[in-house]
């Protein structure tokens, strides 16, 4: 019986844990490496790809509990957005100092593009550009959540919904938060309004800075708006789709798929200057007037930035 | 104080068994009480020592002579379940005699308790279920926050329930201290859960594009909670959870079975299928559970309650696959293997 052999009911090594034991091989793996001295770049990266791979298969990885997989977007994600970020947008991140190295803070930021990729090229640039790499946790639409495979994906790429009290856990927690309060009313927005920043929300980041003391740093996104140019809105469809709006521009859905590329426009973010929160007391959270002036105050900052940053760029794809 | 005579109810499964167990290993404690309206196994009752069992139906006016002839001080109600399975008394059996024991149950036990002059604590083990589970709610949940709409049916709905007639109860017996404490998901060698047999299947149905959140609690945690609870008065409600997640997804990996992804419209068919099969329950609010996973937030537990969950989730959840010898479907040797001989392979080439 050659099958009996294989059901091991009681590990050989007896006391270490499935998890020691999957973590075993990796330990070897680098002296291993390291007794060469000529080890070539490839042989590396394969190495890494395989324990990858298999640290993925043996769910041998950790999630925070908000789900995010800090291995699966530095590994599968960034790497799929990079191009994107460095050859196709050739993002230009300005001011990146004005991020703290540690501790929790606001990013709040103007909203455009049709599709959220603006948001992305944030987290990347904060995760790529900034000394402290940091990773950008953002507060999502709860539409989101509700699509399936996109709303799993979000939270494992570190979003969260937008709702006060996952804003307020995060921040406390030290973690960098980005928020875009425009919501659909920037991101659809017609390509005629372009960098008219719209109203933004209720001012509940504000409330959840304030309660938090964290730092609110103004952040402000030229060259997502000329990526999917919208100019029309086909109300029906959205509505058959549940979508908050069903985007025409010049190439979808003339285009079909090939429309979906973006244009390539050359991008530049902004980092402003951090405005603190941590002189008012934490209960000022609860004083409108306060929550209204500095939501008035941090629009008013990316409003004046984008208009600096638009004078100052002579061609939306060139700069 | 410590209690004196306690009673213990849902003593024929697990969790009131072993609490029962475990009250009766210590001598301070001159009475326990166990009831269940079916009798525990043997091996259970053994364990049980000199804890009495009692065999009544919570369903029935009996329980409130019990607890005056006894003299109860302290009654653990922690027989509210969500696994229909031998939820029923004897020769029943299914979704409404579950609700049925744990709605009506807990309303007799409650009017028993507040008729009682004796009774000074009351325990009860509810579940993180009564949070819901939806796209629009937070993250994490702390002890203050409602459900985003109460659940339409189902043992959601059940706990939601049985919570308000304690609230309801609290409000009318203001000298019985109330501790309220909310489970996330146990799981542990020992206990039988709808989630441990879930996760027992050979190919584990999941919904396709859905990957939830999943927040455990050790078997032994959840004991030494209740037993806290019974010994020193802590009012109050209470998340009892693992640190930690796993997402559906990793712990499936974990016990090395294959994800079975199926179209959110198929779910219902095939939790139908399963449910008839007797393989595992499938219902509604757990597909939704599936769905969206839910996570409570445990610090009340640490600060005011003063407990430190021994096991975080992912030690629970591979001491349950230890504990129960799952063998897996693809097993983690045969990938570590598989890696060495790529690396080797590529190292040769080099």
């Amino acid at each position: 019986m050659p099958e009996a052999r294989v059901i091991r009911l009681h590990r050989p090594d007896g006391g270490a844990t499935d998890s020691e034991r999957r973590r075993a091989p990796e330990a070897v793996e680098p002296a291993e490496a390291a007794e060469d001295q000529v080890t070539p770049r490839w042989y590396g990266d394969l190495a890494d790809l395989l324990a990858f791979a298999r640290r993925r298969l043996c769910g041998d990885y950790g999630v925070d509990e908000f789900g995010f997989d800090p291995d699966l977007t530095d590994h599968v994600l960034f790497p799929l957005l990079r191009p994107l970020y460095r050859s196709w947008f050739r993002v230009e991140t300005i001011g990146l100092h004005h991020v703290p190295a540690e501790g929790g803070a606001l990013v709040v930021a103007n909203h455009s593009g049709t599709l959220p990729l603006d948001a992305l090229m944030t987290a990347v640039a904060v995760r790529e550009a900034h000394p402290a790499g940091r990773h950008l946790r953002m507060l999502g639409a709860d539409l989101l959540f509700r699509i399936p495979l996109l709303g799993s994906l979000a939270r494992k790429s570190g979003q969260t919904l937008a709702c006060a009290p996952d804003a307020e856990r995060l921040l406390t927690s030290g973690e960098l938060v980005g928020v875009w309060p425009e919501g659909f009313k920037g991101i659809g927005k017609l390509y005629r309004d372009r960098y008219k920043l719209q109203r933004f929300g209720r001012g509940g980041f504000v409330s959840a800075a304030l309660r938090t003391q964290a730092t609110i740093i103004p952040c402000a996104i030229v060259g997502a708006e000329e990526i999917y140019p919208m100019i029309g809105d086909i109300k029906p469809l959205a509505r058959l789709f549940s979508t908050p709006y069903f985007p025409v521009t010049p190439f979808f859905p003339l285009l079909g798929p090939l429309g979906m590329i973006p244009l390539p426009s050359k991008w530049y973010i902004e980092f402003g200057e951090p405005v603190r929160t941590d002189a008012y007391a934490p209960d000022s959270a609860e004083d409108p007037m306060l929550v209204f002036n500095l939501t008035d105050q941090i629009r008013e900052t990316i409003q004046q930035t984008l208009y600096r940053l638009l004078i100052q760029r002579r061609n939306p794809f060139l700069g | 104080m410590p209690p004196s005579t306690v009673l213990v109810t849902g003593a024929s499964r697990f969790v009131g068994g072993q609490l029962a167990a475990r009250l009766a290993a210590d001598s301070t404690i001159d009475r326990i009480l166990a009831v269940d309206a079916v009798p525990p196994r043997q091996e259970l009752l053994r364990r049980m020592g000199r804890a009495e069992f009692v065999r009544a139906d919570l369903r029935n006016p009996l329980i409130a002579k019990v607890i005056s002839t006894a003299r109860v001080d302290t009654v653990v109600h922690a027989s509210i379940t969500a696994n229909p399975r031998g939820s029923g008394g004897p020769g029943r059996n299914g979704r409404s005699a579950m609700k049925e024991m744990n709605v009506i149950g807990t309303m007799q036990l409650l009017a028993a308790c507040q008729k009682s002059s004796t009774v000074t604590r009351l325990v009860v083990k509810s579940t993180g279920a009564v949070y819901g589970a939806s796209a629009l709610d937070q993250a994490v949940f702390t002890e203050r926050d409602e459900p985003n709409g109460i659940p339409p049916s189902g043992y959601a709905k059940d706990a939601v329930e049985i919570e308000g007639y304690i609230r309801g109860f609290a409000r009318r017996r203001q000298d019985v201290d109330v501790t309220v404490l909310r489970f996330t998901n146990i799981i542990g060698p020992r206990i039988d859960t709808v989630l441990g047999r879930y996760f027992s299947l050979p190919v584990v149905p999941t919904v396709l594009g859905y990957d939830p959140r999943v927040q455990l609690l050790h078997e032994e945690d959840a004991l030494a909670v209740l037993e806290r609870a019974t010994r020193a008065p802590l009012p109050g409600v209470f998340n009892v959870g693992g640190d930690g997640v796993l997402l559906l997804s990793q712990a499936i990996r974990r016990v090395g079975r294959i994800p079975v992804p199926i179209p959110e419209l198929a779910v219902a068919t095939v939790g139908w299928l399963l449910r008839s099969a007797q393989l595992v329950d499938y219902s509604p609010e757990q597909i939704r559970f599936l769905n969206f996973g839910r996570v409570l937030d445990t610090t009340r537990l640490r600060t005011e309650f003063g407990f430190v969950p021994r096991w975080t989730t992912a030690q629970a959840f591979d001491d349950y696959l230890r504990g129960r010898a799952l063998r897996p479907t693809i097993d983690p040797e045969w990938i570590t293997t598989a890696e060495r001989c790529l690396l080797g392979l590529a190292s040769r080439l080099r």
